[in-house]
């Protein structure tokens, strides 16, 4: 019982870390259909910007935070610009590939920089933070990481329902040229869905990085983790995003302690596949999906 | 004695024959006879076996290519997982080596079968999911083979790997770069030759019709299904035979290089190559592989040279950041890769002096 009530404890933090990275990567589809092979990176980069302004520039921890949130947003918006822009209208797969060759670089600049390295940031947060189950202790990350994705997913909701560029957003989402011809303007949503989306990464970077540390290679894999988790909580939804974290997140804690360990990296994957072929819009993704 | 036809201005093309054709002049023949020709004649010439070696892998590479080109290119699906069928046909062309002994002749396309076996099976969603989902499907492809791969130790030892025995043609041992630069060119001239002509028939242009629109290509009777099947199941022989080709060629093989960056190279390589333009897949897998050695060399000699081995050591990710700039550089500005630039060229010499 206590196995399994640690199992469930580690596959819930676990899995909520996936669903908070899933969220900026649900944002960008969102609003500009566009798969982002490049989220690993962006969550990496999140992690680094956090560690140069608290170890380089010393930094107290709040406005540490703050910073790193606003150069991940302001990435966001360069990326768009620089590279998006003219993609706006090209066929599919060269913006796929692009986000791959993105990934690549971005990769290729923070080895460049860091090296392959694990980092580690100064232990800032409170002991009393953390509380025990049981047997089972919850370390004070994971409550820290509960509560970040609680409040994201709360501002989020009511930016998608009441802000009028949340508003717009959704509109833009729904279709494209209908939004361009009412006078919604389309390049200003794409770069502030990028912006968001790279803020977001940014933040879930500095929660992984208190939990596992920052290394580029572990950061990148984990950018990969997110299609399962938004394939089945549903592309373009956000709640679902969380939700379909959680439920990854147990699947694999729970094949990880009971079947086998090797057998973990894999089950996303597998149940991927198997949701595509029954459910393919996911738990709660707009059941608008083109089928052959 | 025939006429020999020279290219007018412009597309007069009066049937559909003439449009079809490959060589549309008698130049062309001529040049492709004398490429042929060169190509054969190159380990004849002063070149070190690393060029010859570099020659190599850039065959096998777009023998694979083309297969994904056939796949992405004309079929319209693109595939992540196309490193990994690389992986089964190394392997399976392996296992048929070490277990049963076959011969090089047998393994290869019974090696290419299988993977197109397996690829059929990944191309199964494909009946329901196109353009994102299709991706992320063969993306969990990808994971699920090298998964299998890595595990499966019964059959393929696992991280061990596999030592390939020496490959025996007709009673000559084939050994060392250049008797294998004699059976990769040929064989690459064989598959260009097949994919080549496979586009003319009546499943190329279905392909074609389906990644045009594949409403309109139901519409006209086109059963889209097993056509997409099928292109999986080319594709996916093409990496497999490239594989087995592969495994032969480095000796021996482990489970590390099939991982997603080789799919992602694979997909870069069309990309940056021209997709559907068999011409580009070739274009493509040298450009990659050269531009691969290239930084790989660039790397080794800055970290070689004393002064600055610290540096040198933290330029090697140089590579895969020039790799990501290549590809960023051509969709944005080339996004129909190196045949249309050679397409550009040569109807600039074509059409010299007249612009247009």
């Amino acid at each position: 019982m206590d196995f399994f009530l640690q199992l469930l404890i580690g596959g819930l933090s676990v899995g909520f870390v996936y669903g908070l990275s899933a969220m900026g990567f649900v944002m960008i589809f969102k609003s500009s259909s566009v798969l982002n092979f490049a989220h690993g990176e962006l969550l990496a980069l999140g992690g680094y910007f956090f560690l140069i302004f608290i170890t380089v520039v010393k930094l107290p921890v709040i406005l540490a935070f703050i910073f790193t949130l606003v150069a991940c947003f302001i990435t966001g918006i360069l990326i768009e610009r620089v590279f998006l822009r003219p993609l706006i209208g090209e066929k599919l797969i060269f913006v796929i590939m692009l986000t791959v060759g993105l990934a690549a670089m971005f990769k290729g600049i923070i080895l460049l920089i860091w090296g392959g390295n694990l980092y580690t940031y100064p232990n800032f947060l409170p002991e009393a933070m953390g509380f025990r189950l049981g047997v089972v202790s919850i370390p004070p990350v994971y409550v820290a990481t509960f509560g970040i994705g609680i409040f994201f997913l709360i501002i989020f909701g009511l930016f998608f329902k009441f802000s009028s560029q949340g508003i717009y957003m959704r509109s833009v989402a729904d279709n494209q040229r209908a939004a361009l011809s009412l006078g919604v303007n389309v390049r200003r949503v794409f770069a502030l869905s990028w912006a968001i989306a790279a803020l977001v990464a940014g933040m879930s970077g500095i929660v992984l990085g208190i939990i596992n540390g920052v290394n580029v290679h572990d950061l990148s894999a984990l950018g990969l983790k997110v299609f399962p988790v938004i394939i089945l909580g549903g592309l373009d939804s956000i709640g679902g995003a969380i939700v379909g974290g959680l439920i990854i997140g147990l699947l694999e804690t729970f094949t990880g302690g009971y079947i086998s360990p090797s057998l973990r990296d894999v089950v996303p994957y597998i149940i991927l596949v198997l949701i595509l072929l029954i459910k393919p819009y996911g738990l709660f993704g707009l059941k608008e999906i083109e089928r052959v | 004695m025939k006429k020999i036809q020279l290219h007018p201005c412009g597309n007069f093309n009066e049937s559909y024959d003439r449009e079809l054709t490959i060589f549309s002049t008698d130049f062309g023949r001529i040049w492709a006879i004398v490429g042929i020709i060169l190509l054969l004649s190159v380990p004849l010439m002063p070149l070190s076996p690393y060029l010859i070696y570099v020659m190599n892998i850039t065959g096998i590479a777009a023998i694979s290519v083309i297969g994904l080109n056939l796949l992405t290119g004309f079929t319209g699906q693109i595939s992540l997982g196309h490193g990994a069928f690389f992986g089964v046909g190394a392997y399976a062309g392996a296992i048929l080596a070490t277990r049963l002994n076959l011969p090089i002749f047998i393994t290869i396309p019974a090696a290419g079968l299988i993977t197109a076996g397996v690829g059929m099976i990944f191309g199964v969603p494909s009946g329901r999911l196109k353009g994102l989902y299709l991706t992320i499907a063969t993306l969990a492809g990808q994971f699920i083979i090298e998964y299998v791969l890595v595990h499966w130790e019964y059959m393929t030892k696992g991280t061990m790997g596999i030592t390939m025995p020496m490959p025996v043609f007709f009673g000559f041992t084939i050994q060392g770069d250049i008797p294998f630069y004699y059976i990769i060119f040929p064989l690459l001239a064989l598959m260009l030759w097949i994919a080549v002509n496979l586009i003319r028939t009546r499943f190329g242009r279905a392909w074609i019709a389906i990644r045009d629109n594949d409403r309109a290509a139901e519409g006209m009777g086109i059963p889209i299904f097993p056509y997409k099947v099928f292109a999986f199941a080319v594709s996916s022989f093409y990496a497999g035979f490239a594989g087995a080709l592969w495994a032969y060629y480095m000796g021996s093989i482990t489970t590390e290089p099939f991982n997603l960056s080789l799919s992602v190279e694979y997909l870069a390589m069309v990309i940056i190559g021209g997709l559907g333009s068999i011409s580009g897949s070739i274009f493509g897998a040298v450009f990659i592989t050269v531009l691969n050695e290239l930084l790989r060399f660039m790397t080794d000699s800055l970290m070689n040279s004393a002064i600055v081995t610290q540096l040198g050591l933290s330029l090697a990710p140089l590579r895969e950041f020039f790799y990501g700039v290549a590809i960023v550089l051509f969709i944005l500005f080339e996004p129909r890769g190196l045949a249309e630039v050679w397409r550009i060229v040569r109807s600039n010499f074509r059409l010299w002096p007249f612009p247009y």
